[in-house]
């Protein structure tokens, strides 16, 4: 008999092929999962989705200041649970021309009996406000350690961009500060022994 | 002259056939292995059904009287997980293992080895994430969605293994998956064209590429949650420059096409029931089919619906709640053909059908709530109550529970042999009818009121709304023993089942004898 019947044999080398295919998915779409890491990073710096904030250190000011608009900068700060940190701006909100720059410093304390390292994290409401908050000097730029009863404070320096839209009047940026005594950077960690600690 | 060569091949296997456990170990046969994944489905779906009933005992009263708050959240953690993962998912698997080859004339599945390790890692998987429970400080206590920092930074060291096991359950899925696709497209036997597939198989098709497409997104988000807790990663952690919210992103761009994955495949099943039971073709065939992918297109961009209230831009908002509500438009086509092959034909009502019926009512039920959901402004209100706990129960409930039992019944003629106890059968339906609703639709009010989800305690004006719900909830855990009870009773004996026990039926399943002998198709059929 010469008939050609199909027997599922006849499929099996069409099936490694097609398993390879269907693997190559597989395996793509495991990196596009932690292909999403870096690419939400950048869809959040591009746009400010998120309360993003440009968290480096801007170019100096050298904008005109647009004294026809004033902006009201708010500053709230909180700690992560369980952080033990006293933390607070020394005001709560500041008027601003756009173009203009300030300072604003906060106060930090640490109460407990050991030297701690910290980190603040900024976020600002409304998202897209993040994008024209320009930072020339901030304490969240790095982590900030503190001795054993000590306190601080804290400055931070900005201007807002004149290029902020028209329908901003305020602008709204937070503080979360977080504890950071475990995954210090050794850089920071030796300032403790460069000055003499309170215990 | 191929039917003889088919007879002696057919015997030669049968001598091969290895008896008592090691059949069920080392079995690449696709019936054996489909019975094992619906068994273990069922068992999954008790186990997980008694932690649904632990925390609708401890509601049943304002106050905490039955287990403390902790023992409480790893309950509603893990029978999400167990539901999803153990009892919806792998039924669907075994019916595909089972139904697919006899419906495309296939004599197994294209990789029956594959196949049967896919199956027996499941088993190891849940007994990890139930052991787990056993530890100290507890099992996973985050809710199934894990959102981090309570997956991570909150957990307890159970976490490993919770992340081991959904590994473990995802490469079992990714295989199923894997196997159906090849088996579709490389088995059909000769003149199945992709437009004469049943719709049980078209559907199951869509759903197999939306595994392969969503179940490694999941790996990843659990890789990235193990080593932010272990490894000193910072994917999720604010503190390191990472992102909590991100989490919730690419955990719901998996989450949204897998709720369509435990939905797609009983869209299958209730268009090949309706046709059956109403003496009529499928109204609508090809529209079912593009309904079926526009559905699964639409899933991979819908994912923030979830996500309303963490702080999105309106204009983001805005394009996710539209996309959302656009995904009512094939599903509502589905509903409408389902209808219209009904209309005008000779409709009777034996258990497959009832199901179907409560399916078609419920299922839109449930996707009338989640239309409401899907509306960013009310979400706010919504958002984490029990009106949201309503919603995906109508639909996963007597939605895709009520499809595979509908399927169950269908086909349990065809696998034992027998015809099954019909008014035991009605009694199951009308009896899960009954609870189901009274289980579930209250939970609406309760939502709409302001009760939060995931709270083992409520303010006093919930007590009998609460009531009603853990009533309703007892009476359809009940409910589901009279299943177990048909199952066994159809199993060991009863009215012999013809080839084809159901006068509107169609479909090449219907061709081989019941209980359909071990090897089928082994000489392709031929299809007209």
């Amino acid at each position: 008999m010469a008939t050609n019947e199909p027997t599922p044999n006849n499929a099996r080398p069409d099936n490694a092929r097609v398993v390879k295919r269907l693997l190559f998915v597989v395996v793509g779409m495991f990196g596009f999962g932690f292909a999403l890491v870096p690419l939400y990073e950048v869809f959040c710096d591009i746009t400010g989705f998120n309360g993003r904030t440009k968290n480096e250190q801007a170019a100096a000011n050298t904008r005109q200041v647009d004294t026809s608009r004033t902006i009201n900068v708010q500053f709230i700060t909180r700690v992560n649970k369980g952080m033990p940190w006293g933390f607070a701006p020394e005001i709560n909100s500041v008027r601003v021309h756009p173009g203009e720059t300030k300072v604003v410093n906060f106060l930090a304390s640490n109460p407990t009996g050991h030297n701690m390292v910290a980190q603040a994290i900024p976020s600002v409401a409304p998202g897209e406000a993040g994008l024209y908050l320009n930072k020339t000097e901030c304490f969240c730029f790095n982590q900030q350690p503190l001795a054993a009863g000590a306190d601080t404070k804290m400055p931070m320096q900005f201007y807002l961009d004149p290029d902020i839209p028209e329908h901003i009047h305020t602008l709204t940026l937070s503080y979360t500060m977080y504890d950071m005594t475990a995954n210090a950077q050794p850089d920071v960690l030796a300032t403790f022994d460069a000055t003499p600690s309170a215990d | 002259m191929s039917t003889v060569a088919g007879e002696m091949d057919h015997t030669d296997h049968h001598h091969h056939a290895p008896s008592g456990i090691t059949r069920w170990l080392f079995t690449t046969n696709h019936k054996d292995i489909g019975s094992m994944y619906l068994w273990f489905s069922f068992i999954m779906f008790l186990v997980g059904g008694s932690m649904a009933m632990v925390i609708r005992a401890e509601l049943f009263q304002p106050g905490l009287q039955l287990v403390d708050p902790h023992f409480f959240n790893q309950m509603t953690t893990v029978h999400g997980l167990i539901m999803v993962f153990g009892a919806v998912m792998p039924a669907f698997t075994g019916l595909a293992n089972w139904m697919v080859p006899l419906m495309i004339g296939a004599p197994d599945m294209a990789l029956p080895r594959m196949n049967n390790w896919s199956f027996w890692i499941l088993p190891f998987a849940f007994a990890i994430l139930l052991a787990s429970l056993f530890m100290e400080g507890g099992g996973p206590a985050f809710g199934w969605t894990f959102y981090a920092p309570l997956s991570t930074t909150y957990s307890s060291d159970s976490t490993a293994l919770f992340v081991f096991s959904v590994h473990i359950m995802g490469i079992s899925s990714i295989m199923g998956a894997i196997n159906v696709i090849v088996t579709i497209m490389n088995m059909r036997a000769p003149g199945m064209t992709y437009m004469k597939m049943p719709l049980f198989v078209w559907t199951w098709f869509i759903t197999a590429f939306l595994l392969i497409a969503v179940m490694p997104v999941l790996a990843g988000a659990v890789t990235m949650v193990l080593t932010d807790k272990y490894f000193g990663t910072s994917f999720f952690d604010a503190a390191g420059g990472g992102d909590p919210v991100l989490f919730q992103h690419i955990f719901w761009f998996f989450g949204h096409p897998e709720v369509y994955i435990m939905i797609l495949p009983s869209f299958g099943i209730i268009s090949a029931i309706i046709p059956a039971f109403s003496r009529k073709r499928l109204f609508g065939y090809s529209s079912m089919v593009y309904a079926t992918a526009a559905i699964a297109g639409l899933s991979f961009i819908v994912w923030a619906h979830h996500m309303f209230t963490t702080g999105m831009p309106v204009a983001a908002e805005i394009f996710f709640m539209y996309a959302t509500m656009l995904i009512s438009v094939p599903t509502g086509v589905k509903v409408f053909n389902w209808v219209a092959t009904m209309w005008r034909g000779s409709i009777t009502f034996e258990t497959p059908m009832l199901f179907a019926l409560a399916f078609v009512i419920l299922f839109t039920i449930g996707g009338f709530s989640g239309l409401m959901l899907a509306i960013t402004p009310v979400d706010f209100q919504y958002h984490d109550t029990y009106f949201v706990v309503a919603h995906f129960h109508y639909v996963l409930v007597s939605g895709a529970i009520f499809s595979i039992m509908a399927a169950a019944y269908y086909w349990l003629p065809k696998w034992t042999g027998h015809m099954y106890d019909e008014t035991l059968a009605k009694w199951h339906f009308w009896c899960s009818l009954i609870s189901v609703n009274l289980l579930f639709f209250p939970m609406h009010f309760a939502g709409l009121a302001g009760m939060p989800r995931r709270i083992p305690d409520y303010s006093l004006q919930f007590a009998d709304i609460n009531q009603i719900v853990s009533i309703g909830g007892f009476a359809f855990g009940l409910s589901q023993l009279i299943f177990l009870w048909v199952v066994i009773k159809c199993a060991r004996g009863g009215e012999k089942a013809p080839a084809k026990p159901w006068e509107g039926a169609e479909g090449l399943e219907w061709t081989v004898p019941s209980p359909a002998p071990y090897h089928t198709f082994e000489t392709p059929p031929e299809v007209k």
